[in-house]
C-alpha cells in the first residue's frame, strides 16, 4: 500500500518576489526581477544583469537570530531558510526552538553550492596564515549540507535530513525524493525544496563558458527571453523554493490546506551518450524521462494540461520544445500549455526547479497559466513544432487539472514531476 | 584596568553567544561559558576571536583550552597584557 502524497505548505524567495502572495502577484503579472548589477560590470563580467532576491536587514532577523547572523555570509542559506520556515508555517506548523523532536518530519533540501562568499572569505583569511581566525562558522555555511542543517534544527526535524545536488535538476530532484519518502511509509512530512547563492563567485564559471547573455546590459528585464528568436544566453538568478510534502492521510488529519497532488515523475540521466555530454542534453534520456513520469503518475500524455518547461534562453529551448512534442505525442494545436518562470527571473540554477515546481503549483491552486515574457518574437523553429497559442503571453484564467514540470542539469541528469489539482 | 571592568569587557563580549539570560545577568568571577552561561560549545572560538580583538593579544591553543570561565578568561588576559 502506497501513500498518496499531497502539497501542505509553500514558501518562496523569488527575484520578482518574497513569499508566496508577493510571487503568486507577481507571476500573474509579468514581472521581471532581472536588474543590472554594477558589481558584475566592475568585475568585467560580459553579462552584468542578474536577478537576485530583495531582503532587508529587518527581514533577516525575523528568520535567524541576532547569533545565527554573526559572520553570516550565505546568501543562499538565507534564502532556503526564509522559504523552508514559511513553507513550514503555511502548512500550519510553529516554528519555536523548544518544539519536541518530530521523528516523522525531514527534509531534501538541495543546493549547488553552499556559502561561497563565506568560503571566499575564508580562503582569503587561510592565505594569510590566519587558519586560528576563521572562527566556528565557515564549515556549517559552506559545507553542502548547510542548508539542510540549519532547517533540521530551526524546525527540529527527526526524520531524514540531508541536501541533494545535480545542478539544475536540484529541486526537481528534492520533490522527487521527498516525494518517494512518503510514499513508501518512511515519513509523514518531508520539507523539499533548494536554493542557490548569487553573486559574482557562484556566476563567473558561467559567464566564462559564455553561456549567459552578454546583450541585454542596458536592458535588463528584456534580457531573459526563453523560445525567442532572439534568445542569446539565460540570465543569472538566485533564491530558493520550499515545498511541504505530506502524506494525504496525515493532511486530512490536520485538516490541512491541500495545494495539490503529487502524482509521481521520473529522474534519470543520458550518461553523457547518444549527443549528451557535460554540458548538453542526451535528447532520448529527456523523452525517456517525461515517458517515465506520466507512465508513473497513471496517467496519458493527453491528460496534462500545462507544462512548465525548463526552458533557459539558450539554443536549447527549441529542441526541449521537441522532446516535449516526441515524448507526449502530442503538438501543434494538440500540445498543452507551456511557460518559463526563467523569463521572469532568470536562471535560479540549483534552485530553478524548487522556485519553478511552487510557480507550477501556484498554477494549479489558483487555476491559471502565467504569461511567458520577452518571447514576441517567438522563435520560428519552436512554432513549427506548436500552435502559439500555447505559449502565452499575458496571464490566463483556465480549468486545469494536471501540470508537468521538469529540469535537465549539467551532467546530463534529467527530472520531471507530475502535479494535480486536489479535489 | 580594575577587576571590574575587565569582567564588563568580557560580559559584553559573551553577550551575543549566551543562552541562560538569569545566568549572564548574574555574572561574576565565579560564572562557567557553558555550565552558566549556556554558550554552544563550538561558539567558544568566537568568544576568543572576540577577546582577541578587544585587547588586542593572542591567545594560543593551551590557553584557549583552558578558558572556558569568566576567571579563567581574566588570568589569561591579565597574562597576556602584563606580557605586552
Amino acid at each position: 500500500m502506497k501513500n498518496r502524497v499531497v502539497i501542505t505548505g509553500l514558501g518562496v524567495v523569488a527575484p520578482n518576489g518574497v513569499g508566496v502572495d508577493a510571487f503568486t502577484k507577481a507571476i500573474k503579472n509579468g514581472v521581471s526581477g532581472i536588474t543590472f548589477h554594477q558589481q558584475l560590470a566592475d568585475l568585467n563580467f560580459s553579462c552584468c544583469i542578474g536577478g537576485i532576491p530583495n531582503i532587508s536587514e529587518e527581514k533577516k532577523l525575523e528568520y535567524l537570530t541576532p547569533l545565527q547572523l554573526r559572520g553570516f555570509n550565505s546568501s543562499g542559506i538565507l534564502y532556503g531558510c526564509i522559504a523552508g520556515m514559511d513553507a513550514w508555517k503555511d502548512a500550519g506548523f510553529e516554528v519555536d526552538p523548544d518544539s519536541d523532536l518530530d521523528f516523522d518530519s525531514g527534509t531534501v533540501f538541495g543546493t549547488g553550492t553552499s556559502g561561497v562568499d563565506k568560503f571566499r572569505e575564508a580562503i582569503y583569511k587561510l592565505d594569510d596564515k590566519q587558519v586560528k581566525r576563521l572562527g566556528s562558522t565557515v564549515v556549517v555555511q559552506t559545507m553542502a549540507s548547510g542548508i539542510s542543517a540549519f532547517l533540521g534544527g530551526i524546525l527540529g526535524l527527526g526524520n531524514q535530513v540531508t541536501t541533494n545536488s545535480s545542478a539544475c535538476t536540484t529541486g526537481t530532484e528534492a520533490i522527487l525524493m521527498g516525494y518517494d519518502r512518503i510514499k513508501n511509509g518512511q515519513a509523514k512530512r518531508m520539507l523539499v525544496g533548494s536554493c542557490s547563492d548569487d553573486g559574482p563567485y557562484i556566476w563567473g564559471g558561467f559567464d566564462a563558458m559564455r553561456v549567459m547573455t552578454y546583450k541585454h546590459n542596458e536592458t535588463p528585464k528584456e534580457g531573459s527571453r526563453p523560445m525567442s528568436e532572439t534568445a542569446s544566453g539565460f540570465v543569472p538568478g538566485a533564491g530558493a523554493g520550499a515545498l511541504v510534502l505530506e502524506s494525504l492521510e496525515s493532511a486530512l488529519k490536520r485538516k490541512a490546506t491541500i495545494y495539490a497532488e503529487i502524482l509521481g515523475g521520473n529522474i534519470n540521466s543520458g550518461g553523457q551518450r547518444d549527443g549528451g555530454t557535460m554540458t548538453a542534453p542526451n535528447a532520448k534520456a529527456v523523452q525517456r524521462c517525461i515517458q517515465d513520469a506520466v507512465k508513473d503518475s497513471g496517467i496519458l500524455a493527453e491528460d496534462i494540461d500545462t507544462i512548465n518547461g525548463h526552458l533557459t534562453a539558450t539554443s536549447k529551448d527549441s529542441l526541449e520544445i521537441e522532446n516535449w512534442t516526441t515524448a507526449l505525442g502530442r503538438s501543434g494545436t494538440g500540445f498543452p500549455y507551456i511557460n518559463s518562470l526563467k523569463s521572469m527571473v532568470g536562471h535560479c540554477l540549483a534552485a530553478s526547479g524548487s522556485i519553478e515546481s511552487v510557480a507550477t503549483v501556484l498554477q494549479l491552486k489558483h487555476q491559471f497559466v502565467f504569461p511567458n515574457i520577452n518571447c514576441e518574437d517567438l522563435h520560428p523553429k519552436i512554432s513549427a513544432l506548436i500552435s502559439e497559442e500555447k505559449i502565452v503571453k499575458h496571464t490566463i484564467n483556465t480549468s486545469l487539472n494536471i501540470a508537468a514540470k521538469a529540469s535537465f542539469g549539467f551532467g546530463d541528469v534529467n527530472g520531471c514531476v507530475i502535479f494535480k489539482k486536489y479535489n | 584596568m580594575t577587576k571590574e571592568e575587565l569582567i564588563s569587557k568580557l560580559k559584553t563580549i559573551v553577550q551575543p553567544y549566551i543562552q541562560n539570560e538569569d545566568a549572564f545577568n548574574n555574572l561574576s568571577e565565579a560564572t562557567d561559558f557553558i555550565n552558566d552561561l549556556k554558550i554552544n560549545s563550538a561558539n567558544l572560538v568566537d568568544v576568543i576571536l572576540d577577546v582577541e580583538d578587544e585587547f588586542d593579544i593572542r591567545i594560543e591553543n593551551d590557553d584557549m583550552e583552558k578558558m572556558t570561565s569568566v576567571k579563567a578568561a581574566m588570568d589569561i588576559v591579565n597574562e597576556k597584557l602584563a606580557a605586552k
